[in-house]
């Protein structure tokens, strides 16, 4: 690597993480404050990856009552049907609207999929202080960032059918307990994505000149 | 600008230089975006974000979807629809729907609308750090692109069972996407906390 390459850490500065000012990293380690936007400064978010580890772990655990627990129940001339997020895909397969099924499989199946698996793979990496494609994987953190929101797209389409579809007898729509569930992962992964820190891909080149 | 910036993702410093038109400072590491050229950013991010709340009233005040079988009718607004999850015992859902689709765009809309059009006129709001730091932590929890996206599967899923009518505020909130992508767009940090540095 060029020797030009200085990090703020290197330097014995601290990036603010909010306003992005580069800080003179203070003797003590507590009230270190941004003097420009006062916000607290760290060298690296704090635990990031025990913190990242608990998230995925809860994440995990979620996404099985999520994927089996019925998302809608429709209640329509006396008879229930309870839907689960892969039944309401294999509905949109069966009757010719593929694009929709997949829209949905992709929110709701393989994103929160891909996101666990990605992140669980960064923080392993991180852990074992690989320098592998780093590049590689900044980018796959940077992925992982973007796409985590749309896996919302089921919650709310569950909130437009239950307000829509409330025509007494003739047929209702009620809220499973899996939205529930699924919802908890959506917010849990979002969580785990933004304490990861990526900065921690890139610590084991200066450990590596030494 | 400050003379020095250090990448968000992986801690390289790297020397402020002016950029050309609509430019972009990539990282020279990992290619982050460290810094954009974004013209005009204050008047521009003013100007959407007058324009969203406009679009954000309207989109609220009316149903945008309604529902129709046989003589039966029913129109739905957002408002109703959380309420609706509420009353079945979804509360921790319709709080999540009522924060990314209501609360958040509506919030960042207000705070940046009181942090700009002071200065716009060089003076300094009251409290900007901590406005400012407010806004860019719960902006990333703003999800009304993907509620659109949730808008559309559910039209093609009622679509079988029912004719569709489309509300006045379905536009609008469709305007009100890209006005909030705009705004988000040409809101340019950097100059901000720049600006507060200065006058500080």
């Amino acid at each position: 690597m060029n020797r030009d390459l200085t990090t703020a850490q290197a330097a014995g500065l601290i990036s603010c993480h909010s306003c992005h000012l580069l800080c003179e990293r203070g003797k003590q380690s507590w009230d270190r404050i941004c003097p420009r936007c006062g916000a607290s400064l760290h060298d690296r978010k704090p635990n990031s990856i025990a913190r990242t580890w608990a998230l995925v772990l809860a994440a995990i655990i979620l996404y099985i009552p999520a994927n089996v627990l019925p998302i809608t129940v429709v209640i329509s001339l006396g008879k229930a049907q309870a839907d689960t997020i892969m039944s309401g895909v294999i509905y949109f397969l069966h009757t010719g609207m593929w694009p929709i099924g997949l829209i949905i499989f992709l929110a709701s199946i393989f994103i929160p999929m891909l996101k666990l698996l990605a992140l669980i793979f960064l923080l392993i990496s991180v852990q074992r202080k690989s320098n592998w494609r780093q590049q590689d994987r900044a980018r796959l953190y940077r992925i992982v960032e973007i796409i985590g929101r749309w896996s919302m797209v089921d919650i709310f389409v569950v909130t437009i059918l239950v307000a829509l579809v409330h025509l007494g007898g003739l047929a209702t729509i009620h809220a499973g307990p899996g939205v529930l569930f699924f919802g908890a992962v959506v917010v849990i992964t979002i969580f785990a994505a933004m304490s990861f820190d990526p900065r921690l891909i890139w610590d084991t080149e200066e450990v590596s000149h030494e | 600008m400050d003379a020095f910036i250090a990448c968000h993702e992986c801690d390289l410093i790297h020397s402020f230089k002016t950029l050309p038109a609509r430019g972009a400072a990539h990282c020279i590491r990992c290619g982050a975006v460290l810094y954009k050229h974004k013209p005009n950013s204050l008047e521009r991010t003013l100007a959407f974000a007058v324009a969203g709340l406009i679009l954000f009233i309207l989109a609220n005040s009316f149903p945008f979807l309604g529902l129709k079988i046989g003589s039966q009718v029913r129109e739905t607004t957002l408002i109703t629809g959380i309420y609706e999850l509420y009353v079945q015992g979804m509360q921790v859902i319709a709080i999540l729907v009522l924060f990314t689709t209501v609360l958040v765009p509506f919030i960042q809309m207000l705070c940046l609308l009181y942090i700009l059009l002071p200065l716009k006129f060089h003076r300094l709001p009251k409290g900007l750090p901590r406005v400012f730091r407010f806004v860019n932590s719960v902006g990333p929890w703003g999800m009304m692109e993907v509620f659109m996206v949730g808008i559309l599967v559910s039209v093609v899923k009622l679509a079988g069972m029912a004719k569709i009518i489309p509300g006045i505020s379905l536009y609008s909130f469709l305007t009100l996407i890209f006005v909030l992508a705009a705004m988000t767009v040409s809101l340019n940090s950097h100059l901000i906390w720049h600006i507060w540095g200065e006058n500080q």
